[in-house]
């Protein structure tokens, strides 16, 4: 498409887990983008840019969200909580420690999503049942087909730490 | 995909003057489908004026008529999941749940929603010619894949559905679309919001340029005793609709006093049928009698090469959609399957 002018740049700041980070961007910056190429969080992941598969999904005030389908301009302000704010390798979070005890990944590209999106949905508090919980996880794909074991590996953090 | 300014309205009335000010400009809500579209090459705008810090849009309050206003920003899941959405309008409730996925109902709005575009394979393929994108270069789902396409109301020019799980409640809940613009306030019944493609594909709905939606507002009935939704696809979850159904009935003496129903993934606009919804009342809600209102909703409908099953589909869908709404306790399920 032909630029007929040129575009502006935007100031940014955005609050990645727990810290202020101040950015100069395009409008068409996603936040996928943002965080994985200005900001170097290479834990959230790109995999089909299109909102199909959740491997991009980060915690954004609060709430799980698709990073492609987000411009960063647009989060101004926000607080983004990115795989790297979810626990440490010294003290993972228990859902970490759930998915290595339950092998609920294989080639590991969609975990940092899943696990997003599993605390997400914990912390919402809505899916209650595994038909629920299987439904309400479904935005995040799994090439490897470790499905079975993520939901084991969320249904028993989901017992032992939000009930 | 090119590059864009971004703006933000500080309100509706500045929102309004923007739009008309920026050449080449489109409302942001969610950005969950302008922004895909955006990187399909499929639009091209100069600017985006991006609708977040417009407070009253984000509310949802009650009408002095007993109804729910719910505003054009409020999110898909903080509308879903509303108490007073989940204690009056579950049917509501149950199609937007049926729709996308968490993630994209926590960042979509209810407006987005209503203004989301087709999931033509023809139209997503910008190289491809498409009516609805440019007009006068043809349809090619006529003679191609056809499967998610309209087997009802459809033109020659165009075959595509609306997608929306959303907008199959709200048309069947007899919602009213408030819009504002430069010649002021307006009001759409639902039913009129969508249109079918005619000679026309391009326009999906009856907004006229620089329409911004201000809320949809929903009527004091919300039929929370016997309602159900139902959605059949190709696969369980995260998947658009080849048919859907969206039922309220009142009973009254184990009669149908009123009946909505509204079908879904068949036409290019949610699908009501006045003279199926009169048949019904005073019947029985019955297999026989929701099977014969099935027959004349779908009257007139002709399918294509693959995807002609959707004419017995829907019917059979309308018939156990309605036998669902008598007991809704029992047979809702999470993504709106059939009941077991
Ligand atoms: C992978 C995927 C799967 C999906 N599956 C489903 C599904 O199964 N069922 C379903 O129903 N939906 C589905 N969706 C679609 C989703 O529901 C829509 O993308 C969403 O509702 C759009 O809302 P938004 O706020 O993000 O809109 P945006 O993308 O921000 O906007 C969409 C359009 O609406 C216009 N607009 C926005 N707000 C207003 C307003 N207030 N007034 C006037 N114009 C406005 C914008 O200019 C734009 O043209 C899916 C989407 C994806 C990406
Ligand atoms: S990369 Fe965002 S959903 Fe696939
Ligand atoms: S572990 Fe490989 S994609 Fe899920």
């Amino acid at each position: 498409m032909k630029q007929t002018e040129k575009k502006l740049q935007y100031q940014t700041t955005l609050i990645v887990n727990g810290k202020t980070e101040k950015l100069t961007l395009p409008a068409w910056v996603s936040l996928l983008d943002a965080l994985r190429h200005h900001l170097d969080l290479t834990g959230t992941k790109k995999g089909c840019d299109h909102g199909q598969c959740g491997a991009c999904t980060v915690i954004c005030d609060g709430k799980r969200i698709l990073s492609c389908l987000t411009l960063a301009v647009a989060k101004d302000g926000s607080e983004i909580k990115t795989i790297e704010g979810v626990g440490s390798k010294e003290n993972p979070h228990p859902l970490q420690r759930a998915f290595i005890e339950h092998d609920a990944f294989q080639c590991g590209y969609c975990t940092p999503g899943q696990i997003c999106s599993a605390l997400g949905m914990l912390e919402e508090g809505e899916a209650q049942t595994l038909e629920e919980i299987k439904d309400s996880l479904s935005g995040n794909l799994c090439r490897c087909g470790a499905n079975a074991n993520i939901i084991d590996a969320v249904t028993e953090v989901k017992a032992n730490h939000y009930e | 995909m090119n590059n864009f300014n971004y703006l933000r309205a500080d309100d509706t009335e500045h929102a309004v003057a923007l739009i008309g000010k920026e050449t080449n400009s489109r409302f942001l809500a969610g950005g969950t489908n302008l922004i895909d579209r955006w990187k399909y090459n499929l639009t091209h705008p100069d600017t985006l004026i991006d609708l977040a810090n417009i407070e009253e849009l984000h509310q949802i309050t009650e009408t002095e008529n007993g109804g729910l206003r719910l505003g054009a920003m409020a999110g898909n899941a903080d509308t879903a999941y509303h108490p007073l959405v989940k204690k009056r309008y579950p049917l509501l409730k149950n199609t937007i749940l049926a729709g996308a996925s968490a993630q994209i109902r926590n960042a979509a709005t209810n407006g987005g929603n209503l203004m989301q575009r087709t999931r033509c394979y023809y139209y997503y393929d910008h190289e491809s010619p498409c009516n609805k994108r440019n007009p006068g270069s043809g349809c090619p789902a006529t003679e191609g894949h056809n499967r998610l396409h309209a087997v009802i109301g459809h033109s020659e020019n165009c075959i595509a559905t609306h997608p929306s799980d959303m907008c199959i409640a709200l048309a069947a809940l007899d919602a009213v679309v408030q819009v504002t613009g430069a010649e002021g306030n307006r009001s759409i019944p639902f039913t009129e919001f969508h249109r079918l493609p005619g000679n026309n594909p391009s326009k999906d709905n009856t907004l006229r340029p620089g329409e911004l939606i201000t809320s949809i507002d929903l009527p004091a009935e919300g039929f929370a005793e016997n309602y159900s939704y139902l959605k059949l696809r190709d696969r369980n979850s995260y998947a658009f609709a080849l048919v859907s159904v969206a039922t309220g009935l009142r009973l009254k003496d184990s009669k149908i006093e009123k009946a909505n129903i509204a079908v879904g993934g068949i036409a290019h606009k949610p699908w009501r049928v006045q003279e199926a919804e009169d048949f019904l009342k005073n019947k029985r809600p019955d297999r026989d009698n929701f099977a014969q209102a099935a027959e004349i909703i779908m009257d007139g409908a002709e399918g294509f090469e693959h995807n002609a099953f959707k004419i017995p589909l829907t019917k059979r869908a309308i018939i156990r959609n309605g036998m669902m709404a008598l007991n809704p306790q029992e047979t809702q399920r999470p993504g709106a399957g059939p009941s077991r």
